[in-house]
């Protein structure tokens, strides 16, 4: 179970504020959805990676990276190919 | 009271790829946000793949520190919020790294052998970088490019076993050293080396310093630091446990309290990943002739002195230069790169790697055939550096040498000029005759002045005495 407490913390974390409405809000959210994993952690039959799977490679060979305007597309601001960003410090 | 000091070395791996994904990691002249994709962007759904070379360059390592490699080392999420990190983690090694307890050799500060311990290697991806625009501090936005984002990192810790600045600066020089010589790294390119600093003084709390960028920066905030937690002591001021940001243009470190966020990285297993199995590998990875092998092997081999041995083998660049100039005079090419040619270099911020080694030794042959005096060698050695510099076609020593009348006079040409030296300085004659030998040096200065350094001072100085002697003047 995720408390109140927890939600705080994990909020300060991230540096974000919330108001007392939204910190009752999202630990009934949080707990909501640790109730889901609860389920399927119960699910027989259900498949788990292979334990013994390891060494998974790629070659180190290069690919087309995204042109800038689609990078940029999701940014709320840019500047100059830049994504703006609030000073943190 | 003795100084402790452990270091935490961030080295980017010169994979073609970055850690995660298949995004080129040639990205210092190009366009910010032009080398990124959905996984090295954090966009949701995409899926990290481990690059092989990158692992591989790992291990390289781990065996030439003589590391002990895990039998399984895993990825981990490390977690905090920053613009420079898109996806809200770092993928990172947290309690199974890659390889453990080696060791690098260093010289202490009095010249003795001192071997300091590595505590371990992981691999983990570079953040993206940010840039503040109209200066430092007060700019009020961050602008980001992601193009270093997912860049493999070598993190590289050391136990608290370095006990100056000095060593500091060394260990990091030899770390270089040897990371160069194992092709994984190249110290040259911009920012391929980070280093955050733990110093304290014995029975002091400890302070770490981060943001360090360069191998003198490390001595730099250190000394600093050393000086600021003495002054602290002696005042009866307690050293605060704290972490301290290095302003490298003021050569100074402040405080980030009050910045600094409580550290609660929630590490976990990256579950997009599985574990690596590669301790198997370590018996396959040839490791070629490493700094101190190879500095033996210069001694034994060319005859030349420890300390040139160690000046040629430092820079594995440096070293094939060396051994591709060498033939023309084993001797006379140590003291000509280790002592001369490397501090032209220095001066002009000049990778070695720019300079023709066929040129080089051309000029190596023309001091042996004393077909130039080592005053206009330097002064050809100096036009060829600029031309190189400047991105001009080369031009051979000896065809420098010719365009600017460089070459060795012989005696009979410098009569005319000694004479007019002698003529204008007749007090330094005077001097010379009452007694003053110092004066002698300074008529061959004036004559040494007029011929451009094309005549051998000692044949000179006996020319002007000779001249002095015979003469009424
Ligand atoms: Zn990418």
């Amino acid at each position: 179970m995720v408390s109140e407490t927890d939600i705080e913390h994990i909020a300060r974390l991230a540096d974000i504020g919330i108001t007392p409405e939204e910190l009752a809000e999202f630990t009934s959210q949080f707990n909501a959805i640790l109730e889901y994993f609860d389920i399927l952690d119960r699910v027989q039959g259900a498949e788990t990676p292979t334990p013994e799977l390891s060494n998974v490679f790629r070659e180190d060979e290069v690919r087309p990276s995204l042109p800038q305007e689609s990078v940029l597309k999701n940014a709320g601001s840019t500047e100059d190919g830049y994504i703006k960003a609030p000073r943190v410090m | 009271m003795t100084v402790i000091v452990g270091l935490e070395v961030h080295v980017q791996l010169n994979t073609r790829t970055k850690l995660f994904c298949g995004c080129s990691t040639d990205y210092r002249d190009d366009e910010p946000n032009t080398h990124v994709c959905p996984v090295c962007l954090g966009l949701p759904g995409a899926l990290p793949r481990i690059n092989r070379t990158a692992v591989e360059y790992g291990l390289r390592v781990a065996k030439a520190l003589d590391m002990d490699v895990l039998e399984e080392s895993e990825f981990a999420r490390k977690n905090y919020f920053y613009p420079d990190l898109p996806k809200g983690f770092q993928i990172t090694q947290y309690d199974r790294p890659l390889a453990i307890n080696g060791t690098i050799e260093i010289e202490d500060d009095a010249g003795r052998e001192k071997e300091v311990r590595i505590t371990r290697v992981h691999l983990e991806e570079d953040p993206g970088r940010l840039v503040h625009r109209g200066g430092g501090d007060r700019a009020r936005y961050s602008l980001v490019d992601y193009n270093r984002s997912g860049i493999p990192l070598l993190e590289i810790v050391t136990e608290p076993d370095l006990r100056s600045p000095q060593e500091a600066r060394r260990f990091l020089v030899k770390l270089r050293s040897i990371l160069e010589y194992l092709g994984v790294f190249d110290g040259e390119r911009e920012g391929a080396l980070r280093v955050d600093a733990n110093i304290s003084l014995e029975g002091h709390d400890r302070v770490e310093v981060k943001n360090i960028s360069s191998y003198r920066g490390v001595e730099k905030a250190l000394t600093f630091e050393v000086t600021r937690q003495k002054n602290l002591i002696r005042r009866g001021v307690p050293i605060v446990r704290e972490t301290r940001h290095f302003q490298e243009a003021r050569g100074i470190t402040t405080s980030s309290r009050g910045k600094e966020e409580e550290h609660d990285y929630r590490y976990f297993p990256e579950p997009d990943l599985r574990p690596l199995r590669v301790a198997d590998w370590v018996a396959g990875i040839e490791l070629p002739e490493l700094p101190a092998a190879r500095k033996n092997r210069f001694m034994e081999q060319y005859g030349i002195s420890l300390i040139h041995a160690r000046t040629l083998t430092g820079d594995v660049k440096v070293a094939d230069f060396y051994e591709k100039v060498a033939h023309v005079d084993p001797l006379l090419a140590a003291t000509w790169v280790a002592d001369t040619l490397l501090g032209e270099l220095n001066y002009r911020s000049m990778s070695i790697a720019k300079v023709p080694p066929d040129h080089f030794a051309d000029l190596l042959s023309l001091i042996k055939q004393d077909v130039v005096t080592d005053r206009a060698a330097v002064q050809i050695l100096r036009v060829m550096l600029d031309r190189c510099a400047a991105g001009e076609a080369p031009e051979s020593p000896e065809a420098i040498m010719e365009r600017l009348n460089l070459g060795k006079a012989a005696g009979g040409e410098f009569t005319a000029i000694v004479r007019a030296v002698i003529e204008a300085h007749p007090q330094a004659v005077e001097d010379y005759r009452s007694g003053k030998k110092g004066a002698l040096n300074y008529l061959v200065g004036q004559v040494m002045k007029e011929t451009r350094g094309r005549a051998d001072p000692r044949e000179l100085g006996r020319i002007v005495t000779e001249y002095i002697e015979t003469s009424e003047v």
